[in-house]
């Protein structure tokens, strides 16, 4: 018996829920103000639901099919498991994505898609459902596709047409896990399509030869997930590889997924509780690159992340030569190495440095979090002490487990 | 003076009050602020006709007033009053050390989570229409005064369907243009179909091998929940997540019968024929898994030599760069256009000749999202080198065009004193003759445009000696 859309959409959005991403910023702003279309985009996104794993729910994110040729261990949909199977039709997703974005429980679409027949087949696909949206119903929200690696250029370069993202799973942090885990899948094959990605989003920003703006391209970027935890890579590999994707190909994100367990799990697999306060730490970590101007071995040089402190802490307690830093002289730079210190608060104390001293009292109006950031500054009102304590780590990590006793 | 202010439009008559109000010289205290529907018809009975004053305020200051002046504090009117005096008097605006600025800016930035919270958590159902255009109506309960300033989100993204939010105080009603009046019915739209589909959705999307209640709640507060049509699944869903992960992890993994997984591998990576050994097409496939050196970790991919089998001349540079390492092909990026621009020039045909690197892959330091170039060490040259061999070996070059210290020490084993020997002739080890020349990259560099010119010209000269071999 056929399945009903209902039935399919548990199948399909069951088997989407692995895949981290979900946001709807950034890129192209439109609207439909014109009156021949629906939907908006541009800016911050919005997450219109929160699911009890505290994940936001910001887009309809489903596969097309469950169906996959691939047999990826870490995967629910791999060809060897004997999880349930569905597909739909390009029209049931448009349907989907268009009833619930007129109902505002969404931004739009994000789509991804087991490997059914070939690489190609399945990309086909995948454009046509988002150019149906764009092209018959004029829907102007956001969309995500999530792109096969081996699909050919001329897909590629359809589906940026239509998409505001593009993402390409890098899947694993090492070369070796990927080869071990996924066997059909290949770094280069993953980077080369990074790669071409990368290559046309610069030339749609460039002007034709007769100085008119090209066609967008993915304007709101592309980006990656990686899985934490299905092998056995430590945090400054995670990071290594992470700040090697962003310097390559540009991308607007690198998503850190804990290894969950998944049902019908392969025999290859740890059956564990995913790491999370590991991905949540991944995530600091990740910022501190990209923001903080942190470099890989600088918070992860151990190999792994300290689980019970944040990294910044963790480094500002390693560095206590570099600290106190005078908040009414200090670098922008060493400012932002303050544990407690945030960007925009690093930006409001330079910008009422201008003004006059900064004192004690001012830092909490500035979004400073004076706990952590205590015993590393000096101005006026404050003095920093307890540096020179050896146990400063206790203070910031979470008190030791008691035993428990029978 | 009491001022009572219009329900709709609160904003806009507190702004021409204030205006008035500073003509007079009134100050902030002797006001007394009220918002209500007998407001209508005291702007003109309470004020005597004083031509109001132009006050001087930032834009962004005037925005962040009139955002929290959606708040729901009965004291915001008078705050803003005296605020909006001060910096007319010179007061700085955005200085948070100033208790007065810090808190309207936190009274706004409470508003603009609640505008936002709106964007997220109206829920619309589809309501019956006679009219052409599909119809759909939400009830939903903000914390401040916020329809107004919140609505017009909706008239941009829903503006090909008839739309009503309803609120306890004020209704938005959209019908290609955006309305709003006092809420004179509070009752709730019905449900319609597609919110089974979406708590389907809901419930399916959920992981439960990874609760974590506390971050879905500081997001979508309780409060919310009574309109949320998925929200009453939440409890379920917490208490059956435990059970479900156990349920998970007690299924032993049953394999798939070999044969289907044979059938799907080779459904996913089909046979390509091997191309014939001893080509320039093996040796490029060869080369495109050679990890003789660690260059190969972080770049994309082998950048292999490219041009005619039979060329008479092959051009080696340096390394691929950014643009080559993405694309795959040598000589795309800024370097290689300077080298195309110079070639046609010098009457060298790029199509004509075979062009390649000493070193294939791209040797980089990540710095953001930017690669910087790296020159490649002795040991990464010396590991590339065989490629470049078998690359002469199959070309077999009447000239070979050296361009930079790298080439230059790959193909002679010694890269120092480029600039001395540029324009000279030298020898290969199997005897070809190699034109030295600079990199492109190189003249890219010059600082000093006067030397450009001469160095690129000289490059020119050297490109022209080399197509006298065509």
């Amino acid at each position: 018996m056929p399945r009903t859309l209902t039935e399919k959409l548990a199948i399909l959005s069951d088997a989407a829920k692995y895949d981290a991403s979900c946001a709807s910023s950034g890129g192209e702003r439109r609207d439909s103000r014109d009156g021949k279309g629906v939907g908006s985009s541009g800016g911050s996104g919005i997450c219109h639901a929160y699911a009890p794993d505290g994940r936001c729910i910001s887009l309809l994110k489903i596969l097309m099919t469950n169906f996959c040729i691939y047999d990826c261990a870490y995967c629910v949909n791999r060809v060897s498991s004997k999880v349930e199977r569905a597909r739909f039709s390009v029209e049931e997703v448009v349907r989907l994505t268009m009833e619930f974005y007129r109902r505002n429980y969404i931004e739009g679409l994000f789509l991804s898609s087991g490997i059914i027949r070939s690489p190609d087949d399945t990309m086909a696909d995948m454009v046509r459902i988002a150019k149906t949206l764009r092209e018959v119903e004029n829907f102007r929200g956001y969309i995500h596709l999530k792109t096969i690696p081996d699909a050919s250029p001329e897909l590629i370069d359809e589906a940026g047409k239509y998409a505001d993202r593009l993402s390409i799973n890098i899947e694993l942090p090492t070369e070796r896990s990927l080869a071990d885990l996924a066997p059909e899948k290949s770094v280069q094959g993953i980077r080369q399509a990074m790669g071409a990605v990368r290559l046309k989003r610069e030339e749609s920003r460039e002007k034709t030869h007769t100085g008119k703006a090209r066609a967008k391209f993915a304007p709101a970027g592309q980006s990656t997930q990686m899985i934490v935890g299905a092998d056995a890579a430590d945090d400054r590999a995670i990071l290594g590889n992470a700040s090697n994707l962003y310097a390559n190909y540009g991308l607007s994100r690198v998503y850190y997924s804990a290894f969950s367990p998944i049902p019908d799990a392969s025999k290859m697999l740890p059956l564990v509780k995913p790491p999370l306060i590991r991905e949540h730490r991944l995530y600091q970590a990740d910022w501190l690159l990209r923001f903080y101007g942190f470099e890989v071995d600088e918070v992860a040089g151990q190999g792994m992340l300290d689980l019970d402190i944040d990294p910044k802490t963790a480094w500002a307690i390693a560095h206590r030569d570099a600290f106190p830093v005078d908040v009414n002289r200090a670098t922008r730079e060493a400012l932002l190495r303050v544990p407690g210190f945030g960007v925009k608060t690093v930006d409001r104390i330079l910008d009422t440095r201008r003004r006059g001293l900064v004192r004690y009292e001012h830092l909490v109006a500035m979004g400073a979090i004076l706990k952590k950031a205590k015993p590393f500054i000096t101005l006026p009102g404050w003095q920093a002490k307890g540096l020179e304590v050896a146990d400063l780590r206790a203070r910031f990590a979470p008190p030791p487990e008691q035993l428990s006793l029978f | 003076m009491r001022i009572v202010l219009p329900l709709l439009g609160t904003v806009a008559a507190w702004r021409d009050h204030v205006r008035r109000l500073a003509a007079e010289g009134v100050a902030p205290e002797a006001v007394r602020w009220t918002v209500g529907e007998e407001a209508r018809d005291l702007l003109t009975v309470d004020l005597p006709p004083v031509p109001s004053r132009q006050l001087k305020i930032a834009r962004d200051a005037l925005e962040e007033i009139e955002t929290a002046l959606c708040h729901s504090d009965p004291e915001r009117f008078n705050r803003a009053h005296a605020l909006v005096l001060r910096l007319n008097d010179g007061l700085a605006w955005g200085d948070r050390t100033n208790p007065a600025l810090r808190k309207l800016m936190e009274q706004a930035k409470t508003v603009r989570r609640d505008i936002h919270k709106m964007h997220a958590f109206v829920r619309f159902r589809e309501v019956p229409t006679e009219g052409p255009r599909r119809a759909f109506a939400a009830w939903f309960e903000p914390d401040h005064h916020i329809v107004e300033r919140g609505t017009p989100f909706f008239a941009k993204r829903f503006a090909d369907m008839d739309w009503v939010i309803a609120t306890p105080a004020v209704t938005a009603r959209f019908d290609g243009t955006l309305h709003f009046e006092e809420t004179a019915d509070t009752a709730r739209p019905p449900p319609d179909a597609t919110e089974d589909l979406w708590r389907t959705y809901y419930a399916s999307i959920f992981n439960p091998g990874r609760v974590m209640v506390k971050a879905m709640q500081s997001e979508m507060p309780k409060k919310y929940w009574k309109n949320l049509p998925e929200a009453d699944l939440i409890p379920d869903l917490i208490r059956g997540a435990d059970a479900r992960v156990r349920e998970m992890q007690a299924r032993e993994a049953e394999e798939a019968p070999e044969r289907r997984r044979a059938v799907a591998r080779s459904m996913a990576m089909p046979e390509r024929p091997e191309p014939e050994a001893g080509t320039l097409d093996a040796l490029r496939a060869q080369a495109a898994a050679c990890t003789r050196c660690p260059l190969y970790a972080p770049a994309t991919q082998t950048v292999f030599g490219e041009g005619p089998r039979d060329a008479k001349i092959m051009v080696v540079g340096e390394q691929p760069g950014d643009q080559e390492d993405l694309a795959g092909r040598p000589f795309v990026g800024p370097a290689g256009k300077l080298f195309d621009e110079e070639a046609e020039a010098a009457g060298l045909d790029r199509r004509q000749v075979y062009v390649t690197n000493a070193v294939k892959h791209f040797k980089f330091t990540p710095r953001g999202k930017r690669r910087i170039h790296q020159s490649p060490v002795a040991g990464e040259i010396r590991a590339c080198q065989t490629w470049l061999q078998h690359e002469m070996g199959l070309i077999r070059p009447q000239l070979i065009v050296s361009m930079g210290a790298t080439a230059l020490q790959s193909l002679t084993g010694k890269g120092a004193g480029i600039l001395k020997r540029r324009g000279g002739i030298e020898e290969a080890g199997d005897g070809t003759p190699i034109l030295v020349t600079v990199h492109p990259s190189y003249l890219l560099r010059l600082p000093d445009p006067e030397l450009a010119r001469v160095e690129r010209a000289k490059f020119r000269e050297d490109l022209a000696r080399a197509a006298t071999y065509l």
